[in-house]
């Protein structure tokens, strides 16, 4: 079994940093694991998507169209962007905050309204996780904790021990943020199972 | 001891050198190469170094290796044009220490200006090339390929791709091997050293009897691996397309090739035999495929793969299935409704980033005479007549000043053309006066002897040169002007106005790079001499330099919604509805304050509280 990951975002939200941190986990946890980046051209603001793959063997470091498992989006737009990668009823994980890029500014093109960027993900699955992980990063005090928490709500999904996480973050986050990366990640994994929760309880 | 990392193709390429007892090591910055340099500069016991270009980068390489050790010269594809002479004059002079010369292609152009196959230089310089297809082998080949150079007296092309060098794969590595070093010596030898036209005729020979006897080589090189399975599909492959093929065509029969020149003739007609359907699947152009056709042999090769841009396993799988070499796979397409069109988010110059200013000016100028538009479809960004000035430009972040709102720029070619080419349209008798936009680094690089030649012949051009004091858009490596090494070190720094007057300029002028009044008061000046003239905008990049001023804040009272502000093209300005806000995490500050300068209404203002 390959589980394959297409993390998706704007320069500067460490998109990077958390696809290599959960590479980095895959590895110890003993997959096969490639990992791919497209920074396109730009430092800041620019598109970046992150392709993670892991499984028994790994040859493509690349996603096939149609074949991602998880899309991890850090923002609205870049989700929309990416939704035809998804597998038919893969999983969507979207942070619903808003970076309009330029292009919008000129009214030339409009910024996708959340029922659009909804309508757009429903064409591959149900699964659809909208949630508001940016206010959940302020909330802690740190907008920068993004990346964490998102990977703490994927990782509710994945086949892999919740502290093999934390193992990772200690090493890898300096000791005076190390706290708060923690919370920053049990938030997103908390924040998954409590609407695995409420689907279930609807369901039943 | 071995032990198994996740390493990029860069990170591999670099630990399998160190290990292969590296001594030295000299690059230019060039993305997909740059963290190779990069990766060395953090190890101990060997020399590196940022050379100041590409050429310089091989001439370095060239003269540690005759001096005994062994040597590798990194670069992007697009550099070895820069390096090529001094590389054939390897090719030519052979080595003494083993020479690795990386050159990273960018098939797709992620990051370039082209996409050129690189492979051709082996043939051309008549040197063999060596392709991993992942990291585990940009770690193992290395040794090897300085055991190759070594043997053969040939430096050696070490090729990699965008998704090789910048792809994270499992590696197996050793875990602190005992590296042993050689030790530097120069044994005179004027026939193998000094390539007057009386000692080159003799080595040309040598270099045809090299390759012939690196054909016999590669027969048995173990990394060449023929897989068996279903005998109906024989794919020939190497790098990346390997990788793809392998998952496109699960249960087909496979030649891995490494070494892709000189081809193993006798192993390729080999696996031809074994198999009903020869193909082969490569990136870019046919080099595989024509010599396997000079061969005689039958093989379906452009017809499946495009010669055009980077090759993904979608569209490996999507031709495959038009060619009916497999059935449709069964997962369900996505339904035939077309989404609508989303926004596009094309990469932007950084919030704070001190060619703004300088681009925003160019642009204001370069409009002065906007001539009428009949059809307002042809009023597409990039295809507005400008008559102010002409503005050719370099390669660097200032290069994205040609995407809207800037809409700055006219020409971009390769690094240093910008001086030129301003010179040539002068020359020319266009009219219209020029300037040339490059930064420090590129000037550094390739900007200099240009200038000298605009001075000697009484060129009239402006020369910007946006100093940042980095080499930004590779993630701020060091170069001859900005006072620190490769390793980070203290370095002597070289001084462009110095430099500048040195080349014989008159007119040198120093600017700061959030001045606008100044940039567009100065460059007005500089318009109307009839001398060479060169304008130094000097301003730090904010993400190398990260200090913050007083935030900025738009008086909405004031604003009278007029967007000029947007014009800048900051990231941090935003439009939501009619009214502009600024994010204060984003913006710098009145660090920059460009965004105030532009403001006809005074609605953007420092918050002083």
């Amino acid at each position: 079994m390959t589980t394959n990951i297409l993390m998706t975002g704007v320069g500067g939200q460490g998109v990077v940093l958390a696809s290599d941190a959960l590479a980095e986990i895959a590895v110890k946890g003993g997959y096969d694991v490639k990992k791919s980046d497209s920074l396109g051209m730009s430092q800041r603001g620019g598109s970046v998507v992150s392709h993670l793959r892991f499984g028994h063997q790994i040859h493509s470091p690349v996603i096939k169209k149609g074949e991602v498992d998880f899309l991890l989006a850090f923002e609205r737009l870049e989700g929309a962007r990416w939704a035809g990668y998804l597998k038919q009823g893969g999983i969507a994980i979207i942070n619903d905050h808003a970076i309009p890029p330029l292009s919008t500014m000129g009214g030339a093109y409009g910024y996708p309204t959340v029922e659009e960027t909804v309508a757009i993900l429903k064409e591959r699955t149900d699964q659809i996780h909208l949630i508001p992980a940016t206010s959940l990063a302020n909330q802690l005090g740190n907008p920068q904790v993004l990346n964490v928490l998102l990977v703490g709500f994927l990782s509710s999904f994945l086949a892999i021990e919740e502290k093999s996480y934390v193992e990772d973050l200690s090493q890898r986050v300096p000791a005076k943020f190390l706290d708060l990366n923690l919370d920053a990640f049990a938030r997103g994994r908390e924040e998954a199972r409590t609407r695995q929760a409420k689907d279930h309880d609807r369901e039943a | 001891m071995h032990m198994k990392k996740l390493l990029s193709g860069n990170e591999a390429m670099a630990l399998g050198a160190y290990h292969a007892g590296l001594s030295v090591a000299a690059a230019y910055p060039g993305t997909p190469s740059t963290e190779i340099l990069e990766n060395l500069a953090r190890m101990d016991g060997i020399y590196v170094e940022w050379s100041t270009n590409e050429k310089v980068a091989m001439e370095v390489g060239l003269g540690a290796s005759y001096g005994g050790v062994r040597t590798l010269v990194s670069m992007k594809h697009v550099g070895l044009n820069v390096a090529s002479d001094a590389f054939f004059a390897a090719s030519v002079t052979g080595i003494r220490g083993g020479l690795v010369v990386i050159c990273c292609d960018d098939p797709g152009m992620h990051s370039s200006q082209n996409e050129q196959d690189n492979r051709h230089y082996a043939r051309f310089a008549k040197v063999p090339i060596l392709e991993p297809s992942d990291s585990q082998e940009a770690y193992s080949l290395m040794s090897l390929a300085f055991d190759i150079s070594e043997e053969f007296d040939t430096p050696v092309i070490f090729r990699s791709t965008t998704r090789i060098s910048h792809c994270k794969t499992v590696a197996d590595v050793e875990d602190n091997p005992d590296i042993k070093r050689r030790k530097a010596h120069f044994v005179r030898d004027p026939y193998k050293f000094v390539m007057v036209p009386s000692n080159a005729r003799p080595r040309h020979p040598l270099m045809e009897e090299r390759i012939s006897k690196l054909a016999s080589y590669v027969e048995t090189f173990p990394f060449n691996e023929i897989i068996l399975e279903d005998r109906n599909l024989g794919i020939v492959s190497s790098g990346a397309a390997y990788q793809y093929a392998r998952e496109v065509f699960p249960g087909a029969s496979f030649l891995k090739l490494v070494t892709t020149y000189p081809l193993p003739r006798e192993l390729v007609c080999h696996f031809a035999g074994e198999v009903r359907k020869l193909v082969v699947i490569e990136e870019l152009d046919p080099f595989i495929e024509e010599q396997l056709r000079a061969w005689g042999l039958e093989v379906l090769g452009k017809a499946l793969v495009p010669i055009v841009g980077e090759l993904s396993p979608e569209l490996l799988q999507e031709q495959a299935v038009k060619l009916e070499l497999i059935s449709r796979p069964a997962i369900a397409e996505s339904s035939p409704k077309v989404p609508p069109p989303l926004p596009v988010r094309p990469p932007l110059l950084c919030p704070g980033c001190p060619h703004a200013g300088t681009s925003y000016a160019l642009r204001r100028l370069g409009f002065y005479h906007t001539p009428p538009v009949d059809d307002e479809s042809e009023k597409r960004a990039g295809q507005l007549a400008r008559q102010g000035i002409i503005v050719t430009s370099d390669i660097g972040c200032y290069t994205l000043a040609v995407y809207p709102p800037l809409l700055a720029l006219d020409t971009c070619a390769c690094m240093g053309a910008s001086i030129g080419q301003a010179h040539g349209l002068e020359k020319a008798g266009v009219r219209t006066k020029t300037v040339s936009v490059i930064g420090d680094s590129t000037f550094l690089h390739s900007g200099i002897t240009s200038l000298v030649d605009m001075v000697y012949n009484k060129g009239q051009g402006t020369v910007i040169i946006l100093d940042n004091e980095t080499t930004a858009m590779t993630g701020h490596q060091g170069h001859p002007g900005t006072g620190f090494s490769a390793r980070g070190d203290d370095a002597p720094k070289v001084v462009l106005e110095d430099l500048a007057r040195g080349c014989g300029v008159r007119d040198v002028n120093v600017v700061s790079a959030f001045d606008l009044e100044e940039i567009e008061s100065t460059l007005k000046r500089c318009l109307e001499t009839d001398q060479t003239s060169v304008m130094i905008v000097r301003g730090n990049c904010p993400l190398r330099v990260r200090s913050k001023g007083r935030p900025m804040m738009v008086d909405k009272e004031a604003c009278d919604q007029c967007y000029n502000c947007l014009r800048v093209g900051c990231a941090a300005i935003n439009r939501n509805d009619d009214s502009i806000t600024i994010d204060n995490n984003a913006c710098v500050g009145d660090k920059c304050s460009v965004c105030l300068q532009v403001c006809h209404r005074q609605a953007i203002k420092v918050n002083a509280q």
